[in-house]
């Protein structure tokens, strides 16, 4: 397994690479130049170049990448190229907020999904049942900007309950029930999201194993349901259960771009968003990276917990 | 020996999208301690639902609707899902056809015969991994002391059947039920499985119902065997009997389609032409009518019951060919209980 787990990480390194030069290249191919973005307009032609000059952008675009590269070995994401900060600080600050707005969100949402899953499998077409993939179904195909919103304009407008956007008041003291309550419209709307994806693979999963034959075994032992249900069904119901949480964990880094827009949430997201539009090109390649080594290492630790999960898994 | 299991009359019902569906329709035998009876029939004649029927363990949508089934003169028919837990895997345990799929992935060996000890014996977590490597050495399992805490993909089709047996014998239940445990076996782990079966049997004086279709099985294994045909018992009889004077039509038939080792290498089999009636139109008479090389007029319209007759042993046919002899038989009770009284 620890060899398993080496090798793995051995070859996560060309990955990488291979993320670096797709990243640098794609996003230098976008048209538009970060010097459009920030010189002033009535600037000469002369001026435009020696900035350009000054920042390296004059220089052919493969020296440009090897010369990104030879920095980011040595831990430099580079300046943001619009408000001038060091990326790695950029993206330091804006971590914090889209970790905490997504791990409660994540959390929240299993917590929902899993158990609302397993009793919709036990209780098939029952009314139970229609109700949790009636709400799995909206929660999957209302788009987050439009729930964002929605609850924004009923909660926050409408009712004045909930702050409309930002993680703290403005001048505030930045307590801690400040940011419960600027919290709870963003993960409401996140928790939706993630619930009724999950779901839909909790319930399936669970209706594959409820008609297995050893759930009967279990029966014939004059088991109770519950711990038929929890402990010999729901274990073989585990791995795409862990599927899904293999891929919802990048979300903790990468950050829900949209709802973190909607909800002014200061993260990964809305910095995302703002380094595509000021074209802050250094900023941008820093997240794609960061977000590129969160979903490898997501699937390294999906593929490791499939192994705790299943004892029939072993990796050789 | 005392009566264990008296199944009287059972139907078994299915509720399903084309309204309710009878699979089991006056299922009747009874079983005493310490003895086997083997429950015969091609697939789909209802010896299996028979079984769950008995354990409760049928789908959400079936239920036995008539009838009784008395274990020590308990009946379990309206028997709520908190008592019947009681008396699954303690006084009735099952061991099931299919040994690949019976046994929890997931789970060690340990884990799922633990799981049964602890519950019904109130064993600690230490006497009950104890008292399961002893189950487990004694139904023949090698390193049973590592077995325990393996995963059962790592076990042969043959070694599961028999962790499947010591997990059914380990509350030495009363009643083991075995629906067809060698069918998916081969052949020399058959026979290893029906001894290991005799000699626990012979040890424990557990009853065994034993579902099948092969009447070898039913040779080596029965004491008594009752055949069965599209949701009923046709006959019912001991082991004995059913081989030396095979009475009902069908009971004939299977016979027949037997091979045997001194047939002549050439000799076809014979078979049943036809096939077993569906259960969404059930004839009103007798069920073999169809398929009966003896079918009279009155097989179509009239429902012929279970009736016993006059012979060495109790031997019970559902047949018009033996109506002679039931109402001879029938005569002949009741002229004694007048002697007697």
């Amino acid at each position: 397994m620890a060899q398993y787990i080496i090798r793995r990480i051995l070859i996560a390194i060309p990955v990488i690479l291979g993320v670096t030069i797709l990243n640098f290249f794609i996003i230098n191919l976008a048209p538009g130049n970060p010097v459009d973005m920030y010189v002033n307009p009535s600037a000469t032609p002369q001026q435009i170049a020696m900035e350009k000059h000054a920042l390296g952008l004059d220089q052919p675009i493969i020296i440009q990448y090897f010369h990104w590269l030879g920095q980011l070995i040595q831990g430099n994401l580079g300046f943001s190229y619009s408000t001038r900060e060091p990326v790695t600080s950029l993206i330091t600050s804006h971590i914090g907020p889209t970790m905490l707005l997504m791990g409660i969100s994540l959390i929240i949402g299993y917590l929902i999904a899993i158990p609302l899953g397993i009793i919709s499998a036990r209780k098939q077409n029952s009314w139970v049942d229609y109700l949790t993939t009636g709400f799995s179904f909206f929660g999957v195909s209302v788009p987050h900007f439009f729930l964002g919103l929605g609850v924004i304009y009923l909660f926050a407008t409408k009712v004045l309950l909930f702050p409309t956007g930002g993680m703290n008041t403005l001048g505030g003291s930045g307590s801690f029930s400040d940011l419960f309550v600027h919290l709870i419209l963003p993960v409401a709307v996140l928790s939706t999201g993630i619930a009724g994806n999950m779901i839909r693979y909790v319930r399936s999963s669970m209706l594959d194993v409820l008609g297995k034959d050893y759930l009967r075994t279990a029966k014939a032992k004059g088991l109770r349901q519950f711990i038929i249900t929890n402990k010999h069904a729901l274990r073989n119901a585990l791995i795409p259960i862990i599927t899904v949480i293999g891929i919802d964990i990048p979300m903790l880094i990468g950050g829900a771009i949209v709802t973190e827009q909607v909800f002014q949430w200061p993260g990964l997201g809305l910095l995302t968003i703002q380094s595509i539009s000021s074209r802050d090109y250094s900023t941008l390649m820093g997240i794609n990276l960061i977000a590129a080594i969160a979903v490898l290492l997501a699937n390294l630790l999906t593929d490791i917990f499939y192994a705790v999960a299943d004892p029939r898994i072993r990796y050789e | 020996m005392g009566e264990l299991l008296k199944v009287d009359k059972i139907k078994t019902e299915f509720k399903t999208d084309k309204g309710m569906v009878t699979s089991v329709d006056e299922v009747s035998f009874d079983l005493k301690e310490g003895e086997t009876i083997c429950l015969v029939g091609e697939s789909g004649c209802g010896k299996s639902v028979t079984s769950l029927s008995i354990m409760h363990l049928l789908d959400k949508n079936g239920s036995v609707t008539h009838g009784s089934i008395l274990l020590n003169g308990k009946e379990l028919v309206n028997m709520s899902e908190a008592e019947m837990r009681k008396v699954r895997g303690n006084e009735i345990s099952m061991i099931f056809q299919e040994p690949m799929t019976s046994l929890n992935p997931v789970l060690t060996i340990g884990d799922q015969l633990t799981e049964g000890i602890r519950l019904h014996m109130g064993y600690s977590k230490k006497e009950a991994r104890d008292y399961a490597v002893e189950m487990l050495k004694k139904v023949g399992i090698p390193r049973a002391e590592g077995i325990v805490d393996d995963y059962p993909h790592r076990l042969s089709g043959g070694m599961r059947q028999r962790v499947m047996i010591a997990m059914a014998l380990s509350c030495k239940p009363k009643l083991l039920i075995a629906d067809e445990p060698t069918t998916a076996l081969d052949v020399t782990i058959q026979a290893q499985i029906l001894k290991l079966m005799k000699g626990l049997r012979s040890e424990s004086k557990t009853a065994i119902i034993l579902i099948t279709h092969d009447l070898g099985v039913v040779a080596e294994m029965a004491d008594k065997v009752a055949v069965m045909y599209a949701g009923q018992v046709v006959e019912e009889t001991d082991v004995f009997t059913l081989f030396d004077n095979p009475k009902h039509p069908y009971t004939l038939g299977l016979m027949k389609s037997i091979p045997h080792i001194t047939n002549p290498d050439d000799m076809r089999l014979e078979s049943i032409p036809g096939s077993v009636p569906s259960v969404y139109n059930m004839p009103k008479g007798c069920r073999f009518y169809d398929r009966c090389p003896f079918a009279m007029k009155r097989c179509l319209e009239e429902k012929p019951e279970l009736r016993p007759i006059e012979d060495k042993k109790s031997h019970s046919i559902r047949c018009f060919l033996y109506e002679k002899e039931e109402r001879e038989f029938e005569e002949k009770k009741q002229d004694e209980k007048e002697v007697l009284s």
